[in-house]
């Protein structure tokens, strides 16, 4: 709490006096000091609020046109697609924005895993960032059902039904979460209601909380290097550069080639071949023909092959149920002496690749037709998947690390 | 400010109770909100049962009706599918229909059905709620002893022609058979059995 200051000049003045906005520009960007060597892994979380942006303003004004109603709302996508001006645009900006959002968190998330940015004291910006991830997957679900098609409505009866798997209150908890005994009308007015106003808010709530996390900590970096250690005579870090001008610069750059591609898919690929917006879901929603394959959106596959690689109904909900929460333990199985990948010996290297590549297995998996072979692929790569995060405190503990430097490697330029 | 006086006991009491009598009525409110979401009253009448016509129904074909919401397979059996279904029981997870939620007992047995010959079922697979397609040829791409059946196409479960789950498949039970009675020799009603109980 500031004491007044009656000698302060001008409108910036007046309004220091009444709220503190001079002080949160210098704590959050002008004085916030990032440190010199991040790369371009870097940018992606600075896209997400960018996406972020992009979703809630395309969202609002699609709920211009948009009809929540059963009989409704499959049409009044198609007249926003063809009837209003510019309403194609605004669709395919929201449809690749949602998948985009999931790119740009996924490559996020492995910034993470390969420099160690979850590791203390960064354990809660991680959480933080879990349960926005989690929150996005909720988000990204209901929209889906909202164009009412029958990818909508498959997609739904099957992932509300994961809830019916739990023992005893599974069929009342579904019913509940449908609001009838089937996916109806009443569904979809409301997930309309959580879509558009309940998660974003919550979604809004986190990434605050996130980034004042961040900024309470400061950055990790490619090195993982802690550069508050090594401060100067005005306590500011020696690595340290000021967020803004230097990274608020460095992100514009990042802006305009993620802009390209966005833009490049929105005009020449919005549906991306079905793995944007899938061909079934421009057919309306039929409650009694389900498409011959249905899959979820590509950005939930990954976990839809665990579910699916499990010949039990309550313990496959259980192991795609883990394969999420297993994520959020990543601070404390992590048990290697140093941070970044650049440090670590060969085990972390190639237990990270096994991982990558179990994972995008599991998301070609997830969108194929079940047959016996697919089937025991999709139960090897789940074992791998989970024996990347079960035996990971023995092997980062075995694993032999190089010596990390005092400061940050970085070269002038 | 002083403190003189002032007896911390009390206080530390009434701020207590106050926020346990607050936490009750914040939980008391919340009832409306969770109740809300229930099935409304109008979503529970929309229960009627429906009546089928089955005169039409050639062996091997199938019929689909729609009941609450749900398709309802209506399936004319031949005589040479009922006679191949005991072999198939050593294959099932339950061939004998003990798990009494998934028929009326009047369906417990080997057709899972009144008339031998029409099996009535609810057409949603007990996994996750797909609807499974129906593949009543031998062998083909669903491997060659395939005797005929269902498959849902979401996680691969199959069922036979009586609706009954096969091992090693993540649906946990058979297919349900909704209660129906003959009002004649060809016309079905389902959603009611004999009784009149839904």
């Amino acid at each position: 709490m500031g004491d007044f200051n009656p000698n302060a000049k001008g409108l910036m003045g007046w309004i220091d006096n009444r709220f503190p906005l001079t002080k949160m520009w210098n704590e959050h960007l002008a004085q916030y000091y990032a440190p010199k060597n991040f790369n371009f892994w870097y940018f992606f979380g600075s896209l997400a609020l960018l996406v972020l942006v992009n979703q809630i303003v395309t969202g609002i004004w699609l709920t211009m046109h948009y009809k929540t109603d059963g009989a409704l709302a499959f049409a009044s996508v198609e007249y926003i697609m063809r009837d209003v001006d510019w309403g194609w645009l605004i669709r395919y900006m929201h449809s690749t924005g949602a998948s985009a959002f999931f790119i740009v968190v996924y490559l996020h998330m492995f910034r993470g895993l390969m420099y160690g940015s979850y590791r203390q004291p960064r354990e809660l910006i991680w959480i933080f960032g879990m349960i926005i991830y989690v929150a996005l997957m909720a988000e990204a679900f209901m929209g889906y059902l909202l164009p009412w098609g029958q990818m909508s409505y498959w997609g739904a009866q099957v992932i509300i039904s994961l809830f019916g798997a739990i023992p005893y209150v599974g069929d009342a908890l579904s019913e509940w979460i449908r609001g009838d005994f089937v996916v109806s009308d009443a569904t979809l007015n409301r997930f309309f209601a959580f879509h558009v106003i309940a998660v974003p808010i919550v979604l809004l709530g986190l990434v605050v909380a996130h980034i004042i996390a961040l900024h309470e900590v400061g950055s990790n970096n490619p090195d993982g290097v802690e550069i508050k250690k090594n401060k100067d005579e005005n306590g500011i870090p020696v690595d340290g550069i000021p967020f803004h001008p230097y990274y608020s610069v460095k992100d514009i750059v990042g802006v305009g080639v993620f802009l390209f591609f966005f833009a490049a898919i929105i005009f020449y690929a919005p549906e991306m071949g079905g793995w944007f917006l899938e061909h079934d879901n421009f057919v309306p929603a039929d409650p009694l023909t389900t498409p011959p394959n249905i899959v979820p959106l590509w950005y939930f596959t990954p976990f839809y092959a665990i579910l699916r690689a499990v010949p039990d109904k309550f313990l496959g909900v259980v192991a795609m149920g883990a394969a999420i929460v297993v994520l959020f333990l990543l601070p404390w199985l992590d048990r290697s002496p140093v941070k970044s990948i650049r440090y670590r010996g060969w085990i972390y290297k190639i237990a990270l690749a096994i991982f990558v590549v179990s994972f995008f297995a599991l998301g070609y998996i997830g969108t194929q037709h079940p047959t016996p072979t697919l089937t025991m692929l999709g139960r090897t790569f789940s074992v791998l998947y989970f024996a990347f995060f079960i035996l990971m405190p023995w092997y980062t503990k075995m694993d032999k690390t190089k010596p990390v430097p005092d400061r940050v490697t970085f070269t002038k330029h | 400010m002083a403190n003189d006086g002032v007896d911390l006991k009390r206080r530390r009491f009434l701020t207590a109770a106050t926020s346990v009598v607050g936490g009750v009525g914040a939980v008391y409110l919340a009832v409306p909100f969770v109740a809300s979401m229930q099935p409304s009253a109008r979503a529970k009448a929309a229960g009627a049962p429906v009546e089928a016509d089955i005169s039409k129904l050639e062996p091997g074909q199938m019929m689909t009706v729609e009941w609450r919401g749900v398709p309802v397979w209506i399936v004319r059996r031949s005589e040479a599918t009922l006679a191949d279904l005991p072999a198939l029981n050593s294959q099932l997870r339950d061939p004998d229909s003990d798990n009494p939620d998934q028929q009326p007992s009047y369906c417990k047995n080997i057709n899972r059905s009144i008339k031998p010959e029409y099996l009535i079922a609810v057409g949603i697979c007990t996994h996750l709620g797909c609807s499974p397609s129906y593949h009543p040829e031998m062998g083909g791409e669903l491997g060659a002893d395939w005797k005929g059946g269902f498959f849902c196409p979401c996680h691969g479960s199959r069922f036979d022609l009586s609706g009954r789950v096969f091992q090693g498949v993540p649906a946990p039970t058979n297919l349900r058979v909704p209660p129906h009675h003959y009002l004649t020799e060809s016309r079905v009603l389902v959603g009611l059995d004999e009784k009149g109980a839904a």
